[in-house]
């Protein structure tokens, strides 16, 4: 085992499968010779050359698109967008072709296409910089959604998304590249080393797509998050000493809806937390999963605590962030419902 | 591949070395004018640098710093009128400066409050647009807006070399082309694009050749020329408003500087190629051409840096005295007219902004 941020475990994810498979290339702006602007591809132009690793033009539509031409003819990409925020002019390539392509042959054309993109705010990123649309990929029927909260997912779920002949977009929430964040931005960063799953093994090995993590047992009240939030809801359970179950989804689509509904329907109360914004966020999809699945059992309506109806705000950026304090709100008004 | 950079026009009238050009159009370089525009020049550059130190001591946000296109971005405000519209990407705060936006409301923009963006004047030129080169399209749009209304106005959107590899900026030439739109397209090559030089963004020949297909002209000129830039404008502005349709401006100059204060360029291009550019940047031959001219010299440059540097640390002192916005602000602007659910959102957004209450 070595000790890795989630930098590391994205760059040695692609490291392994590179090794293993010669029709894995990356594509992307500023990935090849620099290593991307976020280092997790460094090094790998220098280690398996400019034809496996290349720098793209700017243009995400063209760097998602020719990615998909690429995986159906024997290629298994992987497309960096540098930022969520600057994935739209890719958009229509997600949604109408890459989606589609094994629907509108009967299963005769895929393009086993993986999209990597940062997401998430909390790094004085302002509207353009601290986006997580992950709801309107989720949206989109025919595409695998993930997003690891730690080095260690990270790491093999990205060699699952790969692997995969479905083409998956996997947001990586940039605050917790370097460290865990609990949602205290006065508190001194702390690095991954100081958290079990900052341990990851070196060599090849996954974590199955479509499986979602009980981080944290409980019996009181199930918390539904992924990303960043994962963190953040463990330490606003410890402030209100709610013995809350929390669960990292992981992959958003397809969703493991037995695993969340197994917990709810045993703690009978629900809190979902995501960072992106509320309204036809994903976590209203959660809350009808839930209310379909666990209904009878539910003791107090579901609550979700979200990033507000706005862009996100570089000036109010911690009044925008879903933090301790508004999901320890949450967690009371979701216990005291009778 | 055959040559075809000798169908693209190519200005420069001020070389490197100071010497103006002996086919320098009349009018082009009248000295004093000339000084007019280096004094806005050192300005930019002052105030650049100004607000790189403030972004390094945690006063600002992350800032694009235009080190070395300050010829450019004077050139292309100069050539402006007033009543034109301007579109920038997020490296053209010179630009707007010399477009009348104050020092106070581009620092506002980067240190993260929007109230930067809703500057006193001038009304009608867009925001800063970061995502990249979305704001060619709007400034057709803008242009169609002035052409159906019959107005004498003219549209400039300012992108990167990097920028013309999106489809936006090719859409927007199509469209503007088509239309005979009173736009000028501007590109600031300044060679990169945080990491990617112009060569791994494109194999056409120029940038400015991009405008072949789209049926429109393409030019080129030195961007490090304050000479060459506004005349180049010039003429597109005066071609479009006559209805002669858009052009294609590509200005050649060099990021000296870093992407963005968060980059580090030394990380991915090599020192000499820098200090190569360094040798041909805008200050140097304007400097020399207006001390050949006897209205230039080390005391007037220092008056007048001491007198900039005044201006803008009352500047900054502006910005940072600005009180903060409540935070309700972020609500207050989604809509024409606030919906209930976000009346709702918003006093709860407020609830939690009281430390008192949990």
């Amino acid at each position: 085992m070595a000790q890795m941020n989630m930098i590391d475990a994205i760059r040695s994810a692609h490291d392994v499968v590179m090794a293993k498979d010669p029709n894995v290339v990356v594509l992307g702006e500023d990935v090849g010779y620099f290593g991307g602007v976020f280092r997790c591809t460094d090094g790998l132009q220098r280690k398996y050359g400019e034809h496996r690793v290349l720098d793209a033009p700017i243009a995400e539509g063209g760097i998602i698109a020719a990615a998909i031409g690429m995986g159906v003819n024997g290629l298994r990409p992987v497309a960096e967008i540098q930022f969520a925020d600057y994935i739209y002019p890719g958009f229509d390539q997600v949604a109408s072709e890459l989606a589609r392509l094994r629907y509108r042959t009967c299963g005769d054309y895929f393009s086993p296409v993986t999209i990597r993109t940062p997401c998430g705010g909390g790094i004085r990123g302002g509207q353009t910089h601290s986006q997580s649309p992950e709801g309107i990929f989720t949206h989109v029927s025919g595409i695998t959604t993930v997003m690891p909260s730690n080095p260690y997912d990270a790491k093999g779920l990205l060699i699952s998304a790969i692997e995969s002949d479905d083409p998956v977009v996997f947001f990586e929430p940039k605050r917790i590249y370097n460290g865990p964040f609990d949602g205290d931005p006065n508190k001194p960063a702390v690095p991954w080393t100081t958290h079990p799953k900052g341990e990851v093994p070196e060599d090849y090995f996954t974590v199955p797509l479509g499986i979602a993590d009980i981080v944290k047992p409980g019996s009181e009240l199930t918390i539904i998050t992924y990303g960043t939030l994962v963190h953040v809801a463990q330490a606003a359970a410890r402030l209100t000493g709610v013995d809350a179950e929390i669960i990292d989804v992981r992959t958003l689509a397809p969703l493991d809806v037995s695993t969340l509904a197994d917990s709810v329907c045993k703690t009978g109360r629900c809190l979902i937390a995501h960072e992106a914004t509320r309204f036809s966020g994903f976590g209203a999809e959660l809350a009808a999963t839930v209310q379909e699945n666990c209904f009878y059992s539910l003791e107090a309506p579901i609550e979700r605590v979200a990033g507000w109806d706005t862009p996100y705000p570089h000036a109010f950026e911690w009044q925008y962030f879903p933090g301790q304090k508004r999901i320890a709100a949450g967690i009371r008004k979701v216990m005291e419902a009778q | 591949m055959s040559d075809s950079s000798a169908d693209i026009r190519y200005l420069r009238f001020l070389k490197p070395n100071g010497e103006l050009d002996k086919d320098a159009p009349t009018g082009s370089h009248d000295p004093n004018e000339i000084a007019d525009l280096f004094r806005r020049m050192l300005e930019l550059r002052v105030f650049d640098s100004k607000a790189i130190n403030l972004q390094r001591t945690g006063k600002l946000g992350t800032y694009p710093s235009w080190y070395g296109h300050e010829a450019a971005q004077v050139g292309v405000a100069a050539a402006m009128k007033k009543e034109d519209v301007l579109a920038p990407s997020y490296r053209e705060g010179g630009v707007m400066l010399c477009r009348g936006v104050s020092m106070a409301e581009i620092l506002l923009y980067w240190g993260g409050d929007e109230r930067g963006s809703d500057f006193a004047v001038p009304r009608d030129d867009f925001p800063y647009c970061v995502p990249i080169a979305t704001q060619c399209l709007h400034a057709a749009g803008a242009a169609m807006a002035f052409q159906h209304r019959g107005e004498s106005r003219c549209a400039v959107a300012v992108n990167g070399d990097g920028g013309t590899s999106e489809g936006a900026f090719y859409e927007a030439m199509n469209i503007a082309g088509v239309r005979k739109l009173p736009v000028v397209f501007v590109v600031i090559n300044n060679q990169w694009a945080i990491s990617v030089p112009v060569a791994a963004q494109t194999s056409s020949s120029t940038l400015a050749h991009k405008a072949i297909a789209a049926g429109i002209e393409g030019v080129q000129a030195d961007g490090n020329d304050i000479v060459a830039v506004r005349h180049c404008m010039r003429e597109a502005l005066e071609k479009a408003r006559k209805g002669g349709g858009p052009t294609l401006v590509e200005l050649i100059t060099y990021r000296l500087g870093d992407h963005t204060t968060v980059d580090d360029a030394g990380r991915y291009r090599q020192q000499d190629e820098v200090d190569t550019a360094s040798d041909l940047e805008p200050f140097i031959r304007t400097r020399k051409y207006l001390a050949s001219k006897n209205i230039w010299d080390t005391q007037l440059e220092e008056q007048f840096l001491e007198q900039c540097t005044n201006n803008i640390e009352a500047a900054v002192n502006n910005y940072l005295a600005t009180p903060k916005e409540a935070v309700e602000q972020m609500f207050n602007h989604m809509y024409a007219e606030m919906p209930e659910s976000l009346l709702a959102q918003r006093a709860h957004a407020i609830h939690f902004c009281d430390t008192d209450k949990d």
